[in-house]
């Protein structure tokens, strides 16, 4: 069955997390990156939970990855794809896959970045099969 | 220092209720620790440390202190979701064996089918916690976040519907036996699979039952329970965990009884085949099935073979699980799980089990419970008791 519009109800961006939603505005998906050991972390933070240190950044992800895992929510009105995308930068994060028939969705399957509305809110990163 | 034989299970209760339309939570909360309080034949003067979880109303512990008249010295309000009462038995003893407690209460209780609640299928928006901006938006619910663990761990491992299905089955098999239960009707594997599909590849029958409810636990000092006329059920081992999403690495197929598993046995002395009984939190098959693999019940990759054919089943299988029916099949009360997985293994260890189930010579049990999402983060405990 092909994706429908489902409301997604909209983020409530912290101080913290300001500029991830801003960037989200502009169509951007951003990841965390710790300045002391280097390493990328999602959902970003300002204090690194792989090291601690309070030296983090934003970085630009490219918005490409693999399906890690989903599940196809049939028992609501709308059905649609909860799922895990591992992106080309080594993060998973949570998400939706859209704009697809979602029984042809596959775990490792490549997917690219698409950003979606949400009600009264900042758009939201979802992810849809490459070549589609 | 080391909780090993220096605390004992004195008293049990599950609340008989199902669904509670004309009780209210407190009175749930009470009901059951007058029921334990009345099977460890213990009273509640008796009880100087309590312990309760996010199911308590109003301000949790002190709520129900009050509503009951409790007078304390120990209290902990540990909230691990359905895994809480598991590491309340842990931290009675721990708060026992330092002598700050002689007697602890543990109660747990709720009402989510007299109140309507979307157990399953409603996304659970979490406030203000720093997760929320970026999962609530895309329709987390329970039952799709541990689908999402049952779908990896078929596509790394093999692991097929019918091969989960053999965990409901071998519940049902128990539950038929089970008076209180919500589910008393045995089922076979095409049952399961043919049941409709809730979230890929979790049918209606992966699920456990919503139910009200609720339950207690009575934890005292050797002393004390060598002066009670009741079986007596020492604690062995204790371990506890938490495991979440570890900054974007996320791991679905395992949990974390990787670490409290192993961390229970060690401080027992034992291993997996010590054991004689089972109960496994059972939220869903999928959690049954990769927390016996985290266990060490079988390797990692393995739990579908080893739950299938019946293996779980009470006289014919390996390893009996979940006699009382299980969340699966019995009760989940709360939507929480952990405190009817101990009543259960208490009621094997002394023997009171139904006779249909009851495991002979059971002298060791392990209790395990998983509470909040193996989708993103949950807390994991495990406990190893035995019949003195």
């Amino acid at each position: 069955m092909a994706t429908q519009e489902r409301k997604i109800p909209a983020p409530d961006p912290s101080p913290e997390t300001r500029p991830f939603w801003e960037a989200a505005a502009g169509g951007r998906l951003l990841v965390g990156k710790c300045k002391t050991c280097g390493k990328p972390h999602y959902y970003p933070r300002a204090l690194c939970p792989v090291c601690g240190s309070d030296a983090t950044e934003w970085v630009e992800a490219t918005g490409r990855g693999t399906v890690y895992s989903y599940s196809v929510m049939r028992r609501l009105p709308v059905p649609y794809a909860l799922a895990y995308v591992t992106l080309d930068e080594g993060v998973t994060m949570m998400t939706n896959i859209v704009d697809c028939d979602l029984d042809a969705i596959r775990i490792g399957q490549r997917v690219r970045l698409v950003f979606k509305p949400t009600e009264g809110g900042p758009p939201v990163p979802m992810f849809t099969p490459e070549g589609s | 220092m080391t909780i090993k034989g220096k605390a004992y299970i004195a008293g049990v209760f599950e609340h008989p209720t199902r669904k509670a339309d004309d009780k209210s939570l407190a009175q749930l909360h009470a009901e059951s620790a007058r029921g334990a309080l009345a099977d460890a034949g213990l009273s509640r003067e008796d009880v100087d440390g309590y312990f309760c979880a996010g199911d308590a109303p109003g301000l949790g512990g002190l709520s129900m202190a009050d509503y009951m008249g409790l007078k304390l010295r120990h209290i902990d309000t540990t909230e691990t979701g359905g895994s809480s009462y598991c590491i309340h038995v842990s931290h009675a003893a721990q708060a026992i064996a330092a002598g700050k407690c002689n007697v602890a209460l543990i109660t747990l209780a709720g009402r989510p089918r007299a109140e309507g609640m979307a157990t399953g299928t409603a996304p659970r928006n979490y406030g203000t916690a720093p997760d929320v901006a970026f999962e609530f938006p895309y329709g987390p619910t329970v039952v799709n976040q541990y689908a999402m663990a049952a779908m990896r761990h078929m596509h790394q491992y093999g692991t097929t519907s019918a091969q989960l299905a053999w965990i409901k089955v071998a519940a049902s098999h128990h539950a038929q036996h089970n008076p209180h239960a919500l589910l008393r009707e045995v089922v076979t594997v095409d049952d399961v699979v043919n049941s409709p599909m809730i979230s890929d590849p979790l049918h209606r029958l992966d699920c456990c039952v919503i139910t009200d409810g609720g339950g207690a636990i009575v934890v005292t000092k050797p002393e004390i329970a060598k002066s009670l006329r009741r079986p007596r059920v020492k604690l062995l081992g204790a371990g506890e965990a938490v495991k979440h999403q570890m900054g974007g690495q996320v791991d679905l197929t395992y949990t974390g009884a990787t670490w409290s598993g192993p961390a229970a046995f060690a401080e027992a002395g034992l291993t997996p085949a010590d054991v004689r009984y089972v109960s496994i939190y059972d939220s869903f098959t999928v959690t049954v099935l990769i927390t016996l693999e985290d266990l060490g019940f079988c390797a990692k990759g393995q739990g579908g073979k080893f739950v299938s054919d019946g293996n779980l089943i009470s006289g014919t299988g390996k390893l009996p699980f979940n006699t009382d029916g299980g969340g699966l099949c019995n009760n989940h009360p709360a939507n929480r799980g952990g405190l009817t997985k101990v009543v259960e293994a208490v009621r094997q260890l002394r023997g009171e089990a139904h006779p249909k189930v009851q495991v002979k010579d059971c002298g060791v049990a392990l209790a395990h419970g998983t509470g909040g999402s193996l989708g993103t983060r949950h807390g994991s405990a495990t406990l190893i008791m035995e019949r003195e």
